[in-house]
């Protein structure tokens, strides 16, 4: 039985927590993320889980906590956004090396400086190869969903890393929008329990967890996690399959719209997806065929699967909602490009630094990106910028 | 009655041999007889900073622990036995185990990484109060890396980043008081100890804080032959002194009530714990005479504050 | 579990968390010793000065509390128990002498 509700992608995502009773929950406010924990810390006070609340002095011992409660043999979980994900950076590949599958809620924020609260990317990008599995959610119940799945995904044994769930800062995350939820015990059942082989508290087995690990060693600890990280696709798609046997809801690594015919394709993540399939509609009905792939697993990066559903375009636009800042266009351009190479698939692709610290993304620009891409007769100007001011 | 040759001959070794600290190292005879102080029916979970004990105690596919052991980074030792003290205290809740099972956490962090890098951490775990006992093994310097200036550096040492120049002579600062600002946590046990008098101190201290429920904190003294500059054979020497001196004085603190557990019948100039030390060789040459002083000074300074403030806490107890 | 330098990455541990606590002890670490103690059994009073001291648990005790000779597979020779000991019982040696 599933319940209709109407709530924000943060209370979402608090609420698939409680749904998922962790063990142990480890935060620190930062906007926009702050209301996940603070809805969670009011469940743990109720007595509505049997979690742990740490309620830690900074984002570093959040996912150092994290660390030491996944390897002690339970389920531990965390939110953050922007800065607190850079502050906590160093412990986010430490958890991802130690195979512990944590998971965390990320919301979308653009990274210091100068300050800004707002949504765009740039924190995310900036933990791409970290070794965590990275799912990204166009809408509040995507962000439910891609969170319910998360564990099971995420402590795979052919898996074991850790996984956050991203979503734009205030767009998702503020927004109240129409929810489908299942029942708790659809929810618990669905999971599962935890069952580590190897854990810091099985006293009868104790263990050595994070060696020095010397030049004899390291090199192949890292191809392990590689191999960890390809696996995690297959068990990503059986999930999801999973999934959408019990709620009808249908997830596969990314989700292609209106793509059967598409000469004009714009590739992007999370809530500016929504944005685009409005302007395709649009466009649609003018004859323009125009079509969308919204990334739904940036890591592992489902290269050569977009690369295959880009065969037939005539042209395409990569949507990063990150700075640009490099001479070879942004995280989400480097990796399609490099797939349709590795294909060897040569269509005119051009990059989009767009949304940039919360800028409103609007129909009227997105309608000019597929413009853009109908005047595109071969590859040029390939780095722009979408609702930049310029003289 | 405390017994060291009934302690060592009925509690094994939970810190192995066949670890890679260096010849007549300070830090592992403490952490053994840390470690026997823990109940041998009980289990223990070792959260271990970044340094000299974590580099050397487990390099794969080694460990020296026969306890469960983490190692996760330099600054966050406290944060990780925080997470799983809480682990431990969610899955007892929920009955996954057993009520009569004991898990003890212990932190063990150098100098570096609990004076400095870590304090945050150290703090933060403290103040929330997890069922963890943190001890510092203090060295007054970046050992592993190289003997690089730390906060528990005492004044005046030459270390390769306050090496005693010709304009400065060493560090010129006096060191932080870490025992004084976790006892202003109000810790329901915070000690300061060394290896001295046959392990007593040390022993009895450490079954107190692991046995006393809540956040506690224990600083022990850790000579570094290399650091300090000593020949290896002298480690217990350095302890007395640094002890009978008055530089590293023995104490407790339990729900803020100071105990001096050990005065020394006559307490040395501190001249006699710096002599030894190549660390601290300028301060003998022609001229530097006011260093000794001012070395000393602080130290009285600081032993005096300790017998005032044991006076009061006992005397509006 | 055996891994030594020779093992592919496919069957090193995961994480590298190692599942043998304490077996550093199959780790010898005698070779470092440059000085060696000299233990004189009939000197010695089983006073229990020395054992505490010893950085690498190379003075075993027995069951009667009492101290019996060195294992040199992981005395590194520092010479602290030597100075430990008020009775002479233990003298330090060049290592090839």
């Amino acid at each position: 039985m599933s319940i209709r509700e109407r709530l924000s992608g943060n209370e979402a995502t608090a609420f698939a927590m409680k749904q998922i009773n962790p063990d142990v929950v480890a935060a620190f406010p930062i906007t926009p993320s702050t209301e996940i924990p603070q809805y969670f810390s009011t469940y743990v006070d109720n007595g509505e889980v049997d979690t742990e609340f740490v309620a830690v002095e900074s984002e570093h011992s959040a996912m150092s906590a994290c660390i030491g409660a996944e390897a002690a043999g339970a389920r531990a979980m965390t939110a953050t956004s922007a800065n607190g994900l850079e502050y906590m950076w160093e412990m986010v590949q430490i958890a991802s090396s130690m195979r512990l599958p944590i998971v965390m809620a990320l919301v979308n924020r653009a990274i210091s400086g100068p300050l800004n609260i707002h949504s765009d990317h740039s924190d995310a990008m900036g933990v791409r190869d970290s070794g965590w599995i990275m799912l990204f959610s166009e809408t509040n119940q995507e962000a439910y969903d891609n969170m319910l799945m998360a564990h099971r995904i995420a402590e795979h044994k052919n898996v074991n890393l850790p996984l956050m769930v991203c979503q734009d800062g205030f767009i998702t995350s503020h927004s109240i929008e129409n929810i489908e939820l299942l029942e708790t015990e659809e929810v618990r059942k669905f999971i599962g329990t935890y069952k580590p082989e190897h854990y810091l508290l099985d006293r009868k087995n104790p263990i050595a967890m994070g060696p020095m690990d010397l030049q004899s060693y390291l090199f192949e600890h890292k191809r392990q996690q590689w191999e960890a990280m390809k696996n995690a696709k297959q068990v990503i798609l059986d999930v999801s399959k999973e999934f959408e046997k019990l709620t009808g809801r249908k997830y596969e690594l990314f989700e292609e719209y209106k793509m059967e015919d598409a000469d004009y394709v714009i590739v992007c993540m999370n809530s500016t997806a929504g944005t685009v399939k409005n302007v395709i509609d649009k466009l649609r009905k003018e004859g323009i065929k125009a079509g969308l792939i919204k990334i739904r697993v940036f890591r592992p990066f489902p290269g050569e699967e977009i690369a295959k559903a880009l065969l037939k375009a005539k042209a395409i636009a990569i949507l990063d909602k990150t700075p640009l800042l490099s001479e070879t266009g942004g995280p989400l351009y480097e990796d399609i490009t490099s797939a349709m190479y590795t294909q060897k698939i040569n269509i005119p692709a051009i990059n989009y630094s767009y949304g940039i610290g919360g800028r409103d993304v609007t129909e009227m620009q997105i309608e000019s990106v597929y413009k853009d891409l109908q005047e595109l007769k071969e590859m040029e100007k390939p780095y722009r910028f979408l609702g930049l001011r310029s003289k | 009655m405390y017994n060291v040759k009934e302690i060592v001959a009925n509690k094994p070794s939970r810190f192995s041999a066949g670890h890679r600290m260096c010849a007549g190292c300070g830090a592992p005879p403490v952490a053994r007889m840390i470690l026997r102080a823990v109940k041998p029916e009980d289990h223990v979970v070792i959260s271990n900073a970044t340094g000299c004990m974590e580099v050397s105690t487990c390099i794969y596919p080694y460990t020296s622990w026969t306890d469960s052991y983490i190692h996760t980074a330099f600054e966050c030792t406290a944060a990780t036995a925080s997470g799983a003290e809480a682990a431990y205290k969610a899955l007892k809740k929920q009955g996954k185990i057993p009520e009569n099972e004991d898990t003890k956490f212990i932190c063990f962090g150098g100098d570096g990484g609990t004076y400095d890098i870590g304090i945050q951490a150290l703090s933060g775990a403290m103040e929330r109060g997890h069922d963890m006992t943190y001890v510092c093994y203090d060295n007054g310097a970046y050992m592993n890396t190289g003997i690089q200036r730390s906060s528990a550096t005492p004044q005046f040492a030459d270390t390769t980043t306050s090496p005693a120049g010709t304009v400065i002579p060493g560090k010129m600062q006096v060191r932080k008081d870490l025992t004084e600002i976790m006892a202003s946590h109000h810790l329901p046990y915070v000690a300061q100890t060394a290896a001295y008098l046959n392990f007593k101190d040390l022993y009895e201290k450490a079954e107190k804080a692991i046995y006393t429920k809540g956040a506690k904190f224990l600083n022990v003294l850790a000579p570094c032959p290399r650091g300090w500059g000593y020949p290896t054979e002298d480690l217990m020497k350095l302890n007395k002194l640094a002890v009978d001196t008055c530089y590293w004085p023995l104490y407790e603190v339990k729900d803020g009530v100071y105990h001096i557990t050990y005065k020394p019948a006559k307490k040395l100039p501190v001249e006699e714990f710096l002599k030894p030390q190549k660390r601290f060789k300028h301060m003998f040459k022609p001229g530097n005479e006011w260093m000794i002083e001012k070395f000393q000074e602080e130290v009285d300074k600081r032993w005096n504050e300790l017998l005032a403030k044991e006076e009061m806490t006992n005397k509006s107890k | 579990m055996e891994i030594n330098n020779n093992t592919p990455w496919q069957d090193m541990t995961p994480g590298g968390t190692i599942y043998d606590a304490g077996n550093s002890k199959d780790f010898k670490t005698g070779d470092w010793r440059s000085m060696k103690p000299i233990y004189i059994e009939e000197k010695c009073k089983q006073c229990g000065l020395c054992f505490p001291v010893c950085p690498d648990d190379a003075i075993p005790v027995n069951k009667d509390q009492k101290r019996g000779d060195y294992n040199y597979d992981f005395c590194k020779g520092c010479g602290v128990c030597a100075k430990a000991c008020p009775f002479g019982a233990i003298v330090m040696e060049e290592e090839d002498k």
